[in-house]
């Protein structure tokens, strides 16, 4: 199974690096024909704005929202839990709005409020979690399931075949939460 | 809850990747810059082809520059210390800037040290020259490295020695054994112990950005193909013709260096380039890479 790997701009080589060490052949999503052959796409950290922008040139934002209506699983972390979310709290822009949450971008502050801290995700366990310049969930739709909880904080959810987080779980050497998605990869 | 660890100062490097980081002067550039789809903004005083031709002092930029551009984006905005001027760095992270360059481009404030960045909640980003700078600036904790290139002079030249310097030390590194190892830390001025994570990785511990020199859509996509992680543009995007379209194609190009065809059709059509400087118009005081 192929799992790609948004790569307009962001942490990519780290979530390759995750999915590689799960067994799955994990590969770069550069143009609009890389999606051919994936069985679900991540959206990595980086900056929102930025990587929209690049995407929008040359087809690959319109080729992805097609994918992803169509039943593709995605996994957004960070700036991609931004790209997926239906609302942005503090900002104008809209992007794919496809998870019916409402989201604060850059909700802690500036870089020195960054943190590390442990995520409660129920029967997974206790999950070690990069929280850098974090989105923040302010409101979780009817059909979001929360999988992950920073104290009472929804940070992890999941809505279909699509799974967001506010956290970076691939700096933390934790692989879980890749190994939740391509679970989910598989079943589509 | 741990903030500002070592991990997350890294790791918020790791998310500008493949980004464009542009030197902006006012809200108006850093709206530019963010339209354009810019990581993050430098805010300073003065780009450093005035820093150049203008002489004096450069220090630090008034607090007020660094606000008003706090409140205009929501990228992250980095800001200039000079060498070794604590101080100036301690006021930056009260600002709650991101980032801090502490940057050849102003005038160096101590003769003898860098910061210890290690004593710091927010990130640092420091220049090098070859491998050793490099390796010096890690242990003094900066989180992130870039070549320092020339800055100012639009002139790519130095910033690709740069590059070129580091990666064959990196590949000379990992020819060698643990006792030649020790040997080339002292050659270099380096920590063995970073050097064996350099060689054991293939690459720097940090993200490694270039700047210094970088002028147009090529040159931003041939500092991709020298490895760099992503680049740095001072004076390059606001000293050109249209601001705007070469941001814009800088971003693209940075992203797409491995098409050719991509990068030729974003460089199209751009107007005047900033005018360059010959490295060896500069006498050897005044390049700001000896600092």
């Amino acid at each position: 199974m192929t799992v790609g790997v948004l790569a307009v701009q962001g942490d990519v080589r780290e979530h390759l690096a995750v999915l590689g060490a799960l067994g799955v052949r994990a590969v770069p999503v550069l143009r609009p024909r890389d999606l051919a052959s994936v069985a679900g796409v991540v959206l990595p950290g980086g900056e929102s704005t930025a990587m929209w922008r690049i995407m929008s040139v040359g087809g690959l934002a319109e080729e992805l929202r097609a994918a992803l209506c169509g039943g593709l699983p995605a996994f957004g972390t960070c700036a991609g839990m931004v790209l997926l979310a239906q609302e942005i709290t503090n900002w104008p822009e809209r992007y794919f709005q496809l998870v019916d949450i409402a989201v604060e971008r850059n909700a802690t502050g500036p870089q020195q409020h960054s943190f590390e801290a442990s995520v409660d995700a129920g029967e997974l366990g206790e999950l070690a979690a990069l929280f850098i310049r974090a989105p923040l969930v302010r409101r979780v739709g009817k059909g979001v399931q929360v999988l992950g909880k920073l104290g009472t904080e929804p940070v992890w959810v999941r809505q279909g075949h699509l799974l967001a987080a506010s956290f970076h779980p691939e700096l933390a050497g934790d692989a879980r939460v890749h190994q939740y998605f391509v679970n989910m990869c598989r079943k589509e | 809850m741990d903030k500002g660890t070592y991990r997350v100062k890294t790791g918020f490097a790791e998310m500008f990747k493949g980004g464009v980081i542009m030197d902006v002067t006012t809200p108006d550039q850093a709206r530019i810059a963010e339209n354009a789809g810019a990581v993050a903004v430098m805010a300073l005083e003065r780009v450093p082809a005035d820093i150049r031709s203008q002489g004096g002092v450069a220090r630090m930029a008034d607090p007020s520059r660094i606000k008003a551009i706090q409140d205009t984006v929501s990228i992250p905005v980095m800001a200039k210390a000079r060498i070794g001027h604590v101080a100036e760095a301690r006021v930056l992270e009260s600002l709650g800037v991101d980032f801090i360059d502490e940057s050849e481009v102003l005038t160096p404030a101590d003769p003898f040290h860098h910061i210890d960045k290690w004593q710091f909640a927010v990130p640092f980003v420091c220049g090098c020259r070859d491998l050793g700078e490099a390796a010096r600036r890690i242990a003094e904790g900066a989180a992130m490295i870039r070549t320092k290139g020339e800055a100012g002079t639009g002139n790519v030249i130095e910033a690709v020695r740069h590059m070129r310097v580091l990666n064959g030390q990196i590949r000379r590194l990992q020819g060698l054994n643990y006792a030649e190892l020790v040997s080339f830390a002292k050659e270099i001025g380096a920590s063995a112990e970073i050097l064996k994570l350099i060689a054991e990785q293939g690459r720097l511990p940090v993200v490694n950005f270039a700047a210094g020199g970088i002028a147009t859509p090529a040159d931003a996509a041939l500092m991709r193909m020298l490895g760099c992680d992503g680049v740095f543009v001072g004076s390059g995007i606001f000293k050109s013709q249209d601001p705007e379209k070469r941001a814009r194609a800088v971003v693209m190009a940075c992203t797409h260096y491995e098409d050719a065809q991509l990068v030729a059709e974003v460089s199209a059509g751009l107007g005047e380039a900033m005018v360059g400087l010959s490295i060896d118009e500069i006498p050897e005081h005044e390049r700001m890479q000896q600092r």
